[in-house]
């Protein structure tokens, strides 16, 4: 078996509120002082789920990992590796840049189509930075293959994935013939600690780096050029809420206090 | 510039959902004298057909078929498919289905989709949509390059229209289902007993600051207050993740949007993962220890103390006023 995860480097979602800055010239995150970027904590979890079943198979299986992105990128590849994936390919050109999720997804697709004997694809069930949640579903549509999003458990067996997926109102489980893609929700469960040995041993793996040449594609399709979305403008919300801070000399004065309000505004 | 539009529609219990009757109102809005339709799927879409005329819509693509009550993406996709000769905006709620539909609709007619907006506009004829990203710190807004528009839908982001009772139009049956690559083996219904979260008018949340599980019978103590059939119970990423409170009461970017009049925020930090379930609130109200906590940035009332010795006295008072 043949696992490819799909691992994305992001800027850190813990940075506060108070540091977070646009540069409105170039509709960019400022990368925040004193915050290194790091893997979007959903793909954490689809490769936690993709070792999960390689070691199910007896370690019967090959785990590589894919990432679209600038050479920074390569630790983001590294921490995957160091949880016990096997090989890592950097997807890094100039002319990916400014894609939308339809031109990374066409970029993933050509380097697992080049991987050529891929059994299931494992992505997180959205990057933590843009929280659009459509790659993995258009990985799938560019290779004609099904998808299960969502899953907060995975099972692969006699050359099919059985998932529960995450509804509004419970769970759904769905099964698919491989080859086959999932999205991994945060249901499933926490990725694991890479051990200090296994963080020195990822370091020293050759990342392997490919581009648009390498993919077969042509920069007309990929980044700017191929974006299907045009991003116009990305701005800080103006928050038009001013607290009011409730008085009273004791917790029941407040309570009253904050009643009367809520009746006064008609709330209550 | 008229825009033909499709509201693929979701509906329970014979009845259109709140979220789809708010996609036609703001479709008949951006139509600009195009025609607004509606697609409806599995038991009960035929009963749903009148409402969706009467909350707007001139055409309804319906099928009934029991096949498609279960959403399954092959089946819903081939069906929405042979609907869209000369339509130019798909609008779908930001749901289970929406995630699944809008990103294959999007790859098999060469456009994008546009995901979780929380407004769609017309700007000069062209539609423009306004998204929340990184986790709620920053709005985006998007034009398109490729047609037809894809845009997912935030519940609540628009208005219905008033309902026109007698109202009526074209309905087009849509074909049977088709093959599926899934199959669906079972569901499981794990939702808490009484109101959605997402139904209910009131809800009152708590997090971390609680301190440990006990802190949520105080919680649930106020929601109680409050009335059981007004007033819900939620939690936040931090307190689920310690195992406090069920995963399906999580409010926030991962768990659920909330969109009530009245949010109550209790030793919550207000994380922008958080806002991001519960900013469409009509009035958020924080009790919160630190009075530095992001949750303030975005309260109307707050009060600053312990909860432990505010919520008895909120829970008396609420009971007084009630």
């Amino acid at each position: 078996m043949h696992f490819v995860v799909c691992a994305k480097q992001i800027p850190d979602p813990e940075t506060p509120p108070s540091a977070f800055k646009i540069d409105e010239s170039t509709n960019t995150v400022v990368p925040a002082q004193g915050f290194q970027p790091v893997l979007s904590q959903y793909d954490g979890i689809a490769a936690e789920a993709a070792l999960q079943i390689k070691e199910a198979l007896g370690d019967e299986a090959k785990i590589t990992v894919l990432s679209v992105g600038a050479e920074s990128a390569q630790a983001a590849i590294k921490q995957v590796l160091a949880m016990g994936a096997d090989e890592g390919v950097l997807l890094q050109d100039d002319a990916f840049e400014g894609g939308d999720s339809h031109t990374t997804a066409k970029v993933l697709a050509a380097a697992i189509s080049n991987l050529g004997d891929v059994d299931a694809i494992f992505c997180g069930r959205q990057a933590a930075d843009w929280d659009v949640g459509q790659v993995g579903l258009l990985v799938a549509e560019e290779l004609g293959w099904p998808a299960a999003i969502l899953a907060k458990g995975v099972e692969i067996s006699d050359g099919s994935m059985k998932t529960t997926r995450v509804m509004a109102d419970g769970f759904e489980t769905v099964s698919q013939a491989l080859p086959a893609v999932v999205t991994v929700s945060n249901e499933f469960g926490e990725p694991r600690y890479p051990k200090l040995q296994q963080i020195m041993q990822a370091a020293k793996k050759t990342v392997t780096t490919m581009t648009h040449d390498q993919l077969g594609l042509d920069p007309s399709e990929v980044g700017s050029s191929g974006a299907r979305l045009k991003l116009e403008k990305l701005y800080i919300p103006q928050s038009d809420s001013q607290v009011e801070i409730i008085d009273g000399e004791t917790p029941e004065e407040q309570a009253t206090n904050l009643i009367a309000k809520l009746v006064a505004d008609k709330v209550l | 510039m008229a825009k033909n539009i499709l509201v693929i529609g979701e509906h329970a219990d014979s009845e259109i959902t709140a979220t789809t009757a708010e996609l036609i109102g703001q479709s008949t809005r951006l139509a600009e004298g195009g025609l607004v339709s509606v697609a409806l799927l599995g038991s009960s879409a035929a009963d749903a057909t009148q409402q969706a005329f009467e909350a707007g819509a001139g055409k309804v693509f319906v099928n009934d078929d029991d096949g498609y009550t279960e959403y399954n993406s092959d089946q819903w996709v081939a069906a929405i498919e042979s609907t869209l000769e000369s339509i130019d905006v798909i609008l779908v709620a930001q749901s289970t289905v929406g995630r699944d539909l809008a990103p294959r609709l999007a790859a098999r007619q060469g456009t994008a989709a546009a995901m979780d907006c929380v407004d769609v506009r017309s700007d000069n004829g062209e539609i423009r949509v306004t998204r929340p990203c990184y986790g709620g710190n920053a709005l985006a807004d998007y034009s398109f390059a490729t047609s037809p528009v894809i845009a997912t839908v935030r519940a609540k982001a628009f208005e219905a229209l008033p309902l026109q009772s007698g109202a009526s139009g074209e309905v087009i049956e849509l074909p049977a289902p088709s093959e599926s690559r899934t199959t669906i083996e079972g569901r499981e219904v794990a939702e808490a007993e009484g109101l959605a979260i997402t139904d209910a008018p009131i809800v009152v949340s708590g997090g971390r600051g609680l301190g440990g599980p006990e802190g949520f019978e105080d919680v649930e103590n106020l929601a109680a207050a409050f009335g059981s059939n007004r007033a819900a119970v939620g939690a936040s990423r931090a307190a689920c993740d310690l195992g406090w409170y069920p995963v399906s009461q999580q409010v926030g970017l991962t768990g659920k949007v909330v969109t009530p009049d009245l949010y109550v925020a209790i030793a919550i930090s207000g994380a922008s993962q958080h806002m991001a379930g519960c900013s469409g609130s009509k009035m958020i109200i924080a009790i919160n220890r630190d009075p530095e906590a992001n949750i303030f940035q975005n309260a109307k009332y707050g009060i600053v103390g312990d909860y432990k010795a505010v919520l008895p006295a909120l829970i008396e008072a609420v009971k007084a006023q009630s």
